[in-house]
């Protein structure tokens, strides 16, 4: 259904699996990370045409005249996915700017700056698609990793306010919430109900195809979450999770 | 980095919401920050429109991919003579800002149309009209003097001694020669605040036209249209509505309705409360069937109610859209556009009863029309003539869209051949060859020749004007 795509955050994990996923010879994908050379290994794989655009996400002023080229190569844009995102490990009792930073400026600012974008041209053009891959750390402030869960909570309110803001003009907005997933962002981690990266594209797609909403991947993580929001305060921080 | 990427972007639409566009744009505070994103847009190839409120029906203040210009930050009085009714203001100004100024005084403006929230610039822009062209003429009939930037950056005083030939563009020009910076206009002398209004029935066009022959003795005519009615007889029946100004002997309290709460506009509408209409018009406005019981009720209400005169405070009379907010809601997602031709004198009946029939033949109904009277003038892009005009609103949706788009331009046809005009500020759907017909091709030659004076680098345009091909050759 989609025929003009971009992905950002293409070259590895999730975002490769949706370029490989998507790639087909009546659609054209335009795939945008850090690394040129591993997105153009992921084109040489790809079963139809792949752009590639080399871009950094946190280089806000490079990006619009970026995504205005490609909408103008791809001729329109019909479906946009953000999932450019970092979780560096963050130690109990670790305070790092560096790091909190970083997870900020990828995961939400470079977020907000290409999907206002995306939002815009859709909105105007009255139709399309628009997905953000949050995640289920959004769900809870977890003391493990408090600015990774802020970075996504804060991805997961902006989607739903896109979608708020966009869906009267014909705009779909999806929100993803992926459990855990087997790429390099969670090496050596050992999660519950693990799944490839894969997979976790198919689920992302499925719900892309489905239109505006939000849906975990994989599914097993609605009740999961629905379960740990209503766990009060006092009760989740003495727990571990 | 370039201003085109480096600006904050926005999805606008017209009045109608048929057409949207998203475009960079700024919001300068004076003449100087204006001239400077001038400037800069030029250097970089972008284009640039100017937009005040956005009460232009269809594309007129739409800049696709481009810059708009918001001037609604530029909205000052500069001065104000209570004595001689002449009042000098920044662009944005809006009409609604205007009267509440200088009424207390005891002048309103000469010409204002049905909502209160057009800027000055783009009264000027359009050269709007309002219930009392065959008498007043349009507003460029009332302005002394302007004030225009152009993108070259000169900055030139108008009026009908300096620069007289720029002047006449300017006025309905649509923005495409400069920026007005600053309006000088003179106002109308008011006794009090209200009107001695008149509203009765009438059964058919013919006999509305007939009811027209009398406009001259009134100050305001207007004549809402039934474009639907049950069965083909009964289009064409109207309500009409004349105006007087009460003199000082008619209203005793004239003095004191020159206050601002005494032109407060009534918190209902036939018994719905403001902020509702919308909703109950969109439900109305969901089938045919639901506008032709409306239009019933309306005719009926003013079928069996008395024709004495009564009392109507100016913004009540004027501002029908500003008791409905949200109006154009009402329309659904599609949103709807206008069409208004200026038909002739001596055609217009037989046009408008024609229209009026292609419409209901179609099964593309108008859900509004509004008949007003107009006097010739000498603005270059004038759409005033010795004629009248029908408006039109026809709702616009997925399934209609490209059938809506024919019909109306063949209508368009129609209207031409009588030898009519179209409005800019209303219009979405004239091609080229139809615009050029409108106008005639001389003045639209003299048009273009002043825009090679003031924009030979074609900085300025909107999507109004790439549509109707204005700096096109043919």
């Amino acid at each position: 259904m989609f025929s003009k795509c971009i992905v950002i955050g293409a070259s590895s994990g999730i975002g490769e699996q949706l370029v490989l996923q998507l790639a087909h010879p009546s659609r054209t994908v335009a795939a945008i990370a850090r690394r040129k050379e591993r997105l153009d290994q992921v084109a040489d794989q790809a079963r139809g045409p792949v752009l590639t655009y080399a871009h950094d996400v946190t280089d806000y002023d490079a990006a619009p005249e970026l995504f205005e080229g490609i909408v103008e190569e791809l001729g329109g844009v019909d479906l946009v996915i953000y999932c450019a995102g970092v979780m560096p490990s963050v130690d109990e009792g670790e305070y790092n700017w560096a790091k909190d930073r970083a997870m900020l400026e990828v995961n939400l600012l470079g977020a907000v700056r290409w999907l206002d974008l995306a939002a815009g041209q859709m909105e105007a053009q009255r139709s399309g698609t628009i997905v953000g891959i949050s995640s289920v750390a959004g769900d809870r402030g977890r003391r493990g990793a408090p600015v990774y869960t802020a970075s996504k909570a804060g991805f997961t309110a902006y989607l739903e306010a896109l979608r708020n803001r966009c869906t009267r003009y014909g705009v779909d907005i999806v929100t993803v919430k992926p459990g855990p997933v087997r790429t390099s962002m969670t090496e050596g981690m050992k999660l519950p109900f693990m799944i490839d990266a894969d997979q976790a594209a198919a689920g992302v797609l499925k719900l892309a195809e489905g239109g505006t909403g939000t849906g975990y991947v994989p599914k097993i993580w609605s009740p999961i979450m629905g379960i740990i929001q209503h766990v009060p305060s006092f009760i989740f921080r003495k727990t571990n999770v | 980095m370039l201003l085109r990427h480096e600006l904050p972007r926005r999805v606008y639409d017209g009045f109608g919401r048929a057409a949207v566009g998203l475009s960079v744009f700024v919001r300068p505070h004076g003449v100087d920050e204006l001239q400077l994103s001038l400037e800069r847009a030029a250097n970089e190839g972008l284009k640039v429109a100017f937009r005040g409120n956005g009460r232009s029906y269809g594309d007129a203040a739409l800049n696709t991919g481009q810059l708009i210009v918001d001037m609604t930050a530029m909205d000052k009085v500069l001065s104000w003579d209570g004595e001689t009714g002449v009042i000098e203001a920044e662009p944005g100004l809006t009409i609604n800002q205007l009267w509440q100024h200088t009424l207390a005084d005891g002048w309103w403006p000469p010409v204002v149309p049905g909502t209160s929230w057009p800027t000055l610039g783009g009264c000027v822009a359009m050269n709007i009209h309002g219930k009392n062209h065959y008498k007043l003429g349009g507003f460029g009939d009332h302005v002394l003097e302007l004030d225009l930037l152009t993108p070259t950056g000169q900055r030139l005083l108008l009026s009908r001694e300096s620069n007289a030939e720029l002047f006449r563009g300017v006025l309905g020009g649509f923005g495409m020669l400069g920026c007005v910076t600053r309006v000088k206009m003179q106002l109308k002398r008011v006794h009090g605040g209200r009107l001695l209004v008149r509203q009765w029935a009438l059964p058919t066009l013919s006999h509305q036209f007939d009811a027209w022959e009398h406009c001259q003795g009134e100050d305001y005519f207007v004549s809402w249209t039934d474009c639907l009615g049950f069965g083909s007889s009964q289009a064409g029946r109207s309500q009409m509505h004349s105006a007087r100004y009460a003199q000082p002997d008619q209203d005793q309290e004239g003095a004191v309705t020159l206050h601002r709460d005494a032109q407060r506009l009534p918190g209902s509408l036939m018994g719905v409360p403001a902020p509702l209409v919308p909703l109950v018009l969109k439900v109305f406005y969901s089938h045919d069937l639901m506008v032709r019981f409306m239009n019933q009720a309306k005719y009926a209400a003013s079928f069996y109610s008395s024709t004495a005169p009564f009392f109507q405070s100016h913004a009540g009379f004027h501002f029908l859209l500003d008791q409905m907010p949200g109006f154009r809601e009402a329309y659904g997602a599609g949103g709807f556009i206008q069409f208004q031709p200026f038909v002739p004198r001596e055609h217009a009946q037989q046009v408008f009863a024609e229209i009026i029939r292609v419409g209901l033949r179609r099964d593309l109904p108008s859900y509004l029309g509004v008949i007003k009277r107009y006097r010739p003038d000498d603005f270059l892009l004038s759409h005033a003539l010795d004629g009248y005009s029908l408006a039109l609103d026809f709702k616009v949706t997925a399934s209609n869209r490209s059938a809506l788009w024919q019909t109306c331009q063949e209508l368009a046809d129609l209207v031409l051949d009588a030898g009519g005009k179209f409005y800019p500020a209303k219009d979405l759907i004239l091609r080229p060859d139809q615009f050029r017909r409108a106008f005639g091709q001389e003045r639209i030659t003299a048009f273009r020749e002043l825009r090679k004076q003031v924009d030979p680098d074609r900085v300025l345009r909107t999507d109004l004007s790439v549509r109707l091909g204005i700096d096109e050759p043919g």
